[in-house]
């Protein structure tokens, strides 16, 4: 927590003030090639190994627009409600940074290519209009490294620039003043941000990964007190990395705002830094705003797409997502409370339905994802999708444990098995030995030896007291290695006794 | 050989291609005569002698082994040093791009060794094209060969000045407000920009880019043309380039038929400011179209007036925004990185040392006029003059099938005569201006020489976009019509240069 | 409407170029000047006319989606002031771009 900001209680400010927020989404495009030109999108390559004249804005050289670039701006505009411009133009938008290879960035300005949509975002049952003022088409700019300094801008004696992404294909969808979500902004700021996430990947546009960097949001937020229909002052919020920053930062920024309104200070419109340990600071306040001096590209000529080519496009989109997570939890009958749990963590529920096709049970297909998988993806600070495990593995690992060959505590050292990469569920079995012994004699002879161990127990049962079995069946447990049926033991352990 | 450097590049095409002469005699006596004249003209920034050389001699190699040879192959050719060739430096005769070597061709130099022509060098113009006399460049002036105390025109002084000089056949330019056709008109030699798009702008320093358009030099309109032919054509890096046949401009050149076509005398490009030479060879140069068959209208072009004005404010906007990125981060001259200055101080430090001051000038006013708060009043405004000078262009088209005027007000003035007043100096580009704002195509011929001074003058044709041809068709009827009045080209007047001993 | 040096000491910030004061003092009146010749096409702006940004009439110019090969970072790098690590190395940023 930053000690400098004092923080007034949520509930109060709420009490106050109504929130508006604005959320401005940069999408990082997964074409092949990039904006302008040939050059791969490929993540981690050797630095400056994916650049050409064009991207690195040699003299001379000059852009063309990948069509499939302005294919996924019309699809996610469609998707989310827009309209789609009739003609509209590239336009540049001027200002130094050596990330930056022209010195400036080709944008779009008064004429973006998808405007006016709207979104409907759930929260708790409650549906708020999200409503979209844009959609646009730019270029992402290069890596810069600092160098002396901790690796940090401040007090670094040099620069290292590497103009791989530069050039890369970014949408930038920008969200019109949002009203009306009273205390659950921030929660609808992230319910947002997961609709585009989910959207991205069924449109199959992007991976959308905010840690990576894939999807980047700059939250704006400004408090209005109730009753008042001037907007207040606001301030927007950077190097927001995941979902749930998102509603933390909204929420720390309206303490922050309430606290300096309540101290009969002006909140100061500036762009803070957001960090993950909870708070925000203020960034590079600049006395002029920039002047950016936009005007009409003229390398690049008009983008007009017909309205045929929009209406097939149309016929291109996903099933909104939304309309999917109502669809699926229905057919898997799963209560608010599961799905709400389904749809928290990033990428469950396309997990959950693969897992599903490949034979599981919903319910045993959510059990493995969000208690198990998603514990060890947390730990190793990786998405679920990336956790080592796949739907069909886990599908194979399920239909173990329904035949009986595995029970669920050795299923979760399967788990362990295919994670550290030593085959298939059923080859781990084999390997590690873990099958549940059903050989009754074995089983037989377990039980006589735990009796034999344990008389006093033993004849505590004899005599009626059924509960201390317990103790001989943990004996069992413990000398089969956890690799036999509890239920099955009990049994046989009551018949010898009886 | 005296007789090879004063032929045309169809006639050198037609003797490599016989035999009679190989390319590589042809390239040498070019080089020969580069040694020995270019210290007092100047028109030469680089020469690249060795690689011309061995370019000659693979066209001589597949001559011999009976290949066909292509149109112009063998003949020699001078690059503005605004075009990338690889291997040399391209400077833009700028400090700030003095040791730059590109990695890789513009289209059209691509295009030129795809035709096996020879390439000279490099040749001098204003810096980052800016200018009309050459006398921004930041390595020296080149001198008109006409009268060294003169200039050659500008941008693309070098170029003009090379053909003038019989240092090369052919040249390449480009213009944006005039960079050809001035230096044509001035030195009376042939300069032509094509219909904007016409030609690739890929790997051409951009100056303006909704303005440039590289174009062919020569001394005569069917060189001209047959260098056009090589240069033009739709380029899928250029996402401003025609996906259309080249206009048939060969044929036109050769054809040199003006009976029965409408020619339209713009009414706005003459009068006062005008040199009375230049209007006198210009009524000449219209009552000679007029005797060979032409119908010759009077058309006015009422927003001709606001071209100067819009294309002041249009083309350093762009400037502004196309030189940005020189800022000695990725290429170029870097001042001032002594380890503890900024990023922001070492930008400011390069660009003020690498850029000259009408570079300055112009970058400045391009960043007021796209300013906020500023936009509408001027480049809003002056795009708005774009359409109107558009609009002139179409209206006069429908009453004439080209439009002529003189290519510049004046002949070649003396060095440093305009440096002082930049207005005085953008009025060289009156006439050549409202071609670039509406896109069509436009040339300039030589149609004699100014009684008061004795220096050439130019007409300028322009032509409906895509009707390049008609540049051609009409150029070559006054080129031939003028030679048979004079006995001979223009050129054969031109004061011989001293060759310097070697 | 007079351009001041400090009207010019402000664009030459805009555009990063270092002036002098003697540049400065200099360039403002021949800046004046010039602008002032072509504040006329501010009699055009009342008309209702469209602005022109493209000459060329072209609309719907794309590339296909797909790999070229890039260049060799070693060309890219070759007309570069500083390397370091295959990577262009500038100068210290003073603020983090917003």
């Amino acid at each position: 927590m930053n000690a400098l900001d004092e923080l007034m209680d949520y509930d109060e400010v709420m009490a106050a003030y109504d929130v508006v927020i604005g959320l401005e989404v940069h999408v990082e495009l997964d074409t092949k090639s990039k904006m302008w030109c040939g050059c791969s999108t490929d993540f981690g390559g050797a630095p400056n190994s994916h650049t050409c004249p064009v991207c690195l804005g040699l003299p001379g050289s000059l852009p063309v627009v990948n069509r499939t670039a302005v294919e996924s701006a019309i699809r996610i505009g469609l998707s989310l409600g827009c309209r789609i411009a009739e003609w509209c133009r590239f336009a540049r938008k001027n200002y130094f940074y050596p990330d930056m290879t022209k010195n400036y960035q080709i944008s779009q300005y008064d004429e973006p290519l998808c405007f006016d949509g709207e979104v409907a975002i759930v929260v708790d049952g409650q549906s708020y209009a999200i409503p979209i003022e844009r959609v646009h088409m730019e270029e992402d700019a290069g890596k810069t490294s600092h160098v002396g300094g901790a690796g940090r801008i401040q007090g670094a004696d040099y620069s290292l620039l590497d103009y791989n992404r530069a050039g890369v294909p970014l949408m930038e969808i920008v969200t019109k003043p949002v009203l009306g979500t009273g205390e659950e902004g921030p929660a609808v700021a992230r319910e947002y941000m997961a609709h585009l996430r989910e959207l991205m990947r069924a449109l199959g546009v992007s991976q959308a990964r905010m840690e990576r960097g894939n999807m980047r949001c700059d939250a704006n937020i400004s408090l209005m007190p109730k009753g008042s229909s001037e907007l207040g002052t606001r301030t927007e919020t950077k190097n927001i990395n995941s979902l749930r920053s998102v509603e933390a930062a909204l929420r720390y920024e309206i303490r922050r705002q309430g606290a300096v309104l309540a101290g009969g200070g002006r909140v100061v419109q500036e762009t803070r830094m957001w960090h993950e340990e909870g708070y925000t600071t203020a960034g590079r306040s600049k006395e002029t705003a920039e002047d950016y001096r936009y005007f009409p590209e003229p390398d690049l000529v008009p983008v007009a797409p017909s309205r045929e080519w929009v209406a097939q496009l149309r016929t291109t989109l996903p099933e909104p997502p939304s309309e999917r997570r109502i669809r699926l939890q229905a057919d898997w009958g799963f209560t608010d409370l599961e799905m709400r749990d389904v749809n928290g963590n990033e990428g469950a529920i396309d997990l959950i339905e693969q897992t599903v096709s490949a034979g599981a049970s919903p319910a045993t297909a959510r059990k493995w994802w969000l208690t198990e998988l998603a514990r060890r993806a947390n730990e190793a600070g990786v998405g679920l999708d990336e956790v080592g495990m796949g739907p069909a593995q886990v599908a194979d690992l399920q239909r173990l444990v329904d035949d009986g060959t595995l029970t669920d505590k050795l299923a979760r050292q399967v788990i362990d098995g295919v994670l550290a990469g030593e085959g298939e569920p059923a080859d781990v079995v084999t390997a590690r030995g873990l099958a549940v012994v059903s050989d009754e004699g074995a089983l037989a002879e377990a039980v006589d030896v735990a009796i034999a161990a344990n008389p006093a127990v033993a004849q505590k049962v004899r005599d009626g007291k059924v509960q201390a079995a317990g103790a001989l069946i943990g004996a069992v447990m413990k000398a089969m290695k956890g690799q036999a049926d509890a239920a099955r033991v009990r049994e046989l352990v009551l018949e010898k006794l009886s | 050989m005296n007789d090879t450097i004063h032929a045309t590049a169809a006639e050198l095409a037609a003797r490599i291609a016989s035999g009679e002469q190989s390319a590589e005699e042809v390239t040498r006596a070019h080089l020969d005569r580069i040694a020995a004249v270019d210290e007092q003209v100047h028109a030469f920034l680089a020469v690249d002698g060795e690689r011309a050389l061995s370019q000659a001699r693979a066209v001589d190699a597949k001559r011999a082994s009976g290949e066909p040879l292509t149109a112009l192959a063998g003949v020699p050719v001078a690059v503005k040093d605004l075009f990338c060739y690889q291997g040399l430096p391209t400077t833009a005769a700028s400090r700030m791009l003095e040791n730059w070597v590109p990695p890789y061709n513009s289209t059209v130099v691509d295009r030129l060794l795809a035709s096996d022509l020879v390439i000279l060098g490099k040749t001098n113009l204003d810096e980052f094209a800016m200018g009309s006399s050459t006398e921004t460049s930041a390595f020296g002036p080149t001198r008109n060969p006409w009268d060294l105390g003169r200039i050659p025109g500008g941008s693309g002084g070098g170029s003009a000045a090379a053909l003038a000089a019989f240092e090369a056949p052919l040249a390449v330019g480009t213009d944006t407000g005039g960079s050809i056709r001035q230096p044509a008109s001035v030195t009376g030699t042939v300069g032509v920009k094509p219909t904007y798009g016409g030609v690739s702008r890929y790997g051409v320093i951009a100056m303006a880019s909704s303005l440039d358009q590289p174009g062919p030099c020569a001394r005569t309109v069917l060189d001209a043309a047959l260098l056009h032919q090589v240069m033009a054509g739709h380029d899928p890096a250029d996402s401003t380039s025609i996906d259309a046949p080249v206009p048939d401009v060969v044929t036109a050149a050769r054809r040199a038929e003006v009976k029965g076509l409408r020619i339209g005398v713009v009414t706005e490009l003459g009068g006062e400011g005008y040199a009375p030479g230049v209007e006198a060879r210009f009524a000449e140069a219209v009552e000679l179209l007029s005797s060979l068959g032409a119908e010759i209208v009077e058309v006015s072009c009422p927003n001709f007036v606001h071209a100067l004005a819009a294309y002041y404010l249009i083309m350093p906007a762009e400037v502004s925004s196309n030189l940005a990125r020189y800022d000695g981060m990725r290429y170029g001259l870097r001042v001032g990185d002594d380890g503890v200055a900024s990023t922001e101080q070492v930008m400011r430090a390069s660009r003020a040392a690498g850029f000259g001051d009408e570079v300055k000038r112009r970058i400045i006013i391009g960043t007021y006029a796209l300013s906020a708060g500023y936009y509408d009043a001027y480049y809003g405004s002056a795009q708005k003059v774009r359409t109107l000078i558009r609009a002139d262009f179409e209206a006069a088209f429908e009453h004439c099938d080209v439009l002529v005027s003189p290519a510049t007000p004046t002949t070649a003035f003396r060095f440093g005569e305009r440096m002082t007043d930049p207005l005085a100096m953008y009025k060289s580009d009156l006439c050549t201006i409202p071609a670039n704002l509406a896109g069509n195509a436009a040339a300039s011929v030589p149609i004699g020489l100014a009684d008061e001074d004795g220096l050439p003058v130019g007409l300028q044709i322009m032509a409906p976009t895509l009707a390049d041809d008609r540049c051609y068709l009409v150029g070559a009827a006054v080129e031939a019509g003028l030679a048979d009045r004079w006995g001979g080209p223009l050129l054969d007047r031109i004061p011989a240069l001293e060759e310097t001993p070697r | 409407m007079a351009l001041t040096a400090q009207d010019v000491a402000r664009l030459a910030d805009l555009a990063r170029i270092e002036l002098s004061e003697e540049e400065l003092a200099r360039l403002a009146p021949q800046l004046d000047v010039i602008l002032t010749a072509v504040a006329s096409v501010a009699e055009v702006a009342e008309q209702d006319v469209a602005p022109t940004s493209h000459p060329v009439r072209l609309e719907n110019v794309y590339r296909t989606d797909e790999l070229k090969p890039s260049w060799p970072a070693e060309t890219m790098l070759a007309g570069a002031p500083a390397v370091e690590d295959d990577h262009f190395r500038v100068p210290r940023i003073l603020d983090e771009e917003a």
